[in-house]
């Protein structure tokens, strides 16, 4: 891949660039954080002319490499104000991929109040105008794409709440059953809503497929990189069986799984809500328990979760998502709350951030504790809507607790704090603190090590050794995040050394290189410092790595731990 | 002396949720798992009181152990 797609909103024009030579062993995040940090002014307004949002295929998106398939989406955040990278499975990576694109970036702000879809193909990209797709939520923009251009079409989308800025917003992605994944933490949709974007559609036909150097090569590492995935017990028995949310008894007996905003670190209808009951209720009711969300996705995480009759209601049903509903907001019933996740893809909101500020919608007494209705309605007919009550939630959990006067706000630079207590799983509290991305638990996974005793095991309530466990996390998953991996591989990686050695052979064999481990590592420490240099020049500082306070002072039970690191200990993540 | 056992994922498949067991005195983790028909390579993670124990972990009576395979997620 080596085209660069350039778009300007302010002229409405776009070029293709040879991407530079100091990019040509980036992608993902490695290479969505390097344009941001080159091209965008760090103090600039983040829904102002001078940020820019960038979309990158990872460096193995398009191969036949199993698990390949993310895009990564970067700009500076109008959540968090530092530099963002979320990324999302669906069809569009693959697609542009295949299209020998390697980003897109997209600068400036139409002068005229004026909405626009950008088609994309091999010939470049048309400017259409979006006035009949303004004001509806994805689901039915994406409906519509489908009618005007076949089911293969890939779509970027906002709903509502996109539109209107609100830094809750995600970007939308159609994956290969026509649902949605996400771009979700970060306010990233606000970036596409302020310069005009309702919708980019993708149209590859003519694309051939991504070259690969040594096919040989490529094909052997492939076997034993797929083999290993299906060999672990994680990635190829517990994801595929129970998803993600088989983590809610674990660290509900763990005593990690937040409850009520955050008071407790267990919750009593555990049950009603774990992975185990949703994987009945899915079998009994005929929907799916397997599922992937894009081609080549042997993992299978995602599920299809359907009611009593058996008709849809959500996909790619996370943990992160029932937690924060389920056990942080108290709602019991997983119906309401999986109508709750297909609200949150419908208007386009982060549906960790979504969550965690609708817990604090309740910790200020605006919905009732554990109301799942009432959150579907205020999902729906609040912040899908815009009105002054839907603007305060949908700009966050921080801007919820200002508004309110609230002081348990669980917040990293002003991002929402996920679903991990970090006063009982200490290692995941330090990549809370230290990620470039705010309380993110993806950027530096700890709890394989503190809880799930993948990859060794360090006590979650001691401090020893947490520091380094996130460091070494962070700087694994920055690489890996820029491969268009999903970042399940890292269950096999941690635990089956041939796993990580074939994913660095699958890049070698692409791009007839001959990388080491040690390169790996040292591109994984290079991205992070590129985004951590983007923050302090934005104004951030130690003083900004660090958790709120009610965690020093407030001890979570069963343990009755409070938040114990000194300002130094966490500083030390940097001495790298 | 007697136990409480909790059990997670697979390992309630043709099992159960929760019992009481009846276990000989200084048992440990791995007594209790050759009594459950399951292969100590098939643990991922057992927990008293929420604290993770290992395998040659000796139970007092009356306690309550959690038993999980190996299970993930993110």
């Amino acid at each position: 891949m080596n085209k660069i797609l350039r778009i300007n909103m302010s002229e409405l024009t776009s070029k293709i660039e040879t991407a530079p030579e100091q990019w040509a062993g980036l992608g993902g995040r490695g290479l969505t954080s390097t344009i941001v940090a080159a091209e965008v002014p760090p103090r600039c307004h983040p829904l102002g002319p001078n940020n820019k949002l960038v979309f990158a295929p990872g460096l193995l998106t398009g191969t036949p490499a199993a698990q390949s398939g993310r895009l990564s989406a970067g700009a500076k955040s109008p959540l968090t104000g530092t530099i963002k990278e979320s990324n999302a499975g669906g069809t569009a990576a693959q697609q542009l991929a295949r299209m020998d694109i390697k980003a897109i970036i997209i600068e400036g702000i139409p002068a005229e109040d004026k909405w626009y879809r950008l088609h994309i193909t091999l010939d470049g990209v048309s400017f259409e105008p979006a006035d009949d797709l303004v004001g509806k939520q994805n689901f039915a923009v994406i409906d519509a794409m489908i009618d005007a251009f076949g089911p293969k079409i890939g779509v970027l989308s906002i709903g509502v709440p996109g539109e209107l800025r609100m830094a809750a917003a995600n970007i939308s992605v159609k994956d290969p059953d026509q649902k949605i994944r996400s771009h979700g933490r970060g306010g990233l949709g606000a970036v596409m809503g302020s310069k005009k974007i309702k919708c980019i559609t993708i149209d590859d036909t003519g694309a051939g497929k991504v070259p690969i150097a040594d096919p040989d090569k490529f094909r052997a590492a492939a076997k034993v990189f797929a083999k290993a995935l299906l060999d672990h017990p994680v990635s190829g028995e517990g994801l595929p069986i129970y998803g993600t949310n088989i983590l809610i008894n674990i660290l509900n007996e763990a005593g990690g799984l937040p409850t009520k905003n955050f008071r407790y670190g267990q919750c009593d209808h555990h049950e009603k809500i774990s992975g185990e009951t949703m994987h009945e209720t899915i079998v009994s009711r005929g929907g799916k328990h397997k599922h992937g969300c894009h081609a080549g996705c042997i993992i299978q995480c995602s599920q299809v979760y359907v009611d009593e009759s058996g008709a849809y209601i959500t996909s790619g049903f996370e943990y992160e998502t029932i937690w924060g509903l389920g056990a942080n907001a108290m709602i019991e019933d997983l119906d309401d709350i999986a109508r709750c996740d297909h609200l949150m893809d419908d208007i386009g909101i982060d549906s960790i951030e979504g969550a965690v500020l609708l817990a604090t919608a309740m910790e200020a007494g605006v919905i009732p504790w554990g109301d799942g209705k009432e959150c579907q309605r205020v999902l729906r007919d609040e912040i899908g809507k815009g009105t002054p009550l839907g603007r305060i939630l949908g700009n966050g959990t921080g801007f919820v607790g200002r508004a309110y006067g609230l002081v348990r706000v669980p917040v990293v630079k002003n991002q929402g704090i996920p679903a991990y207590d970090p006063r009982s799983v200490k290692g995941i509290g330090i990549t809370y603190a230290t990620s470039t991305m705010g309380a993110d638990h993806t950027a530096g996974y700890t709890i394989a090590t503190n809880i799930l005793k993948v990859g060794g095991y360090i006590d979650p309530l001691a401090k020893d050794g947490q520091v380094e466990l996130s460091r070494n996390l962070q700087i694994a998953t920055a690489a890996v995040d820029s491969t268009g991996m999903c970042v399940f591989i890292a269950f096999p990686a941690l635990d089956i050394p041939e796993s990580f050695t074939a994913l660095i052979d699958l890049l070698n064999a692409t791009y007839g290189l001959n990388l080491t481990a040690d390169d790996v590592t040292e591109l994984g420490k290079t991205i992070l410092k590129v985004e951590h240099d983007f923050n302090t020049a934005a104004g951030f500082g130690p003083a900004d790595d660090r958790l709120p306070e009610f965690f020093n002072y407030e001890p979570v039970p069963p343990h009755n731990v409070v938040w114990d690191f000194t300002d130094k200990e966490i500083d030390e993540f940097w001495n790298f | 002396m007697n136990i409480s056992i909790k059990l997670f994922a697979g390992f309630r498949q043709n099992r159960f949720k929760m019992e009481e067991r009846e276990i000989p005195e200084n048992s440990t983790i791995i007594d209790v798992l050759n009594q459950l028909g399951i292969n100590e390579p098939e643990l991922g993670v057992a927990m008293i009181d929420g604290r993770h124990v290992t395998t040659d972990h000796v139970l007092q009576t009356g306690v309550t152990i959690s038993l999980f395979p190996k299970v993930g997620g993110g």
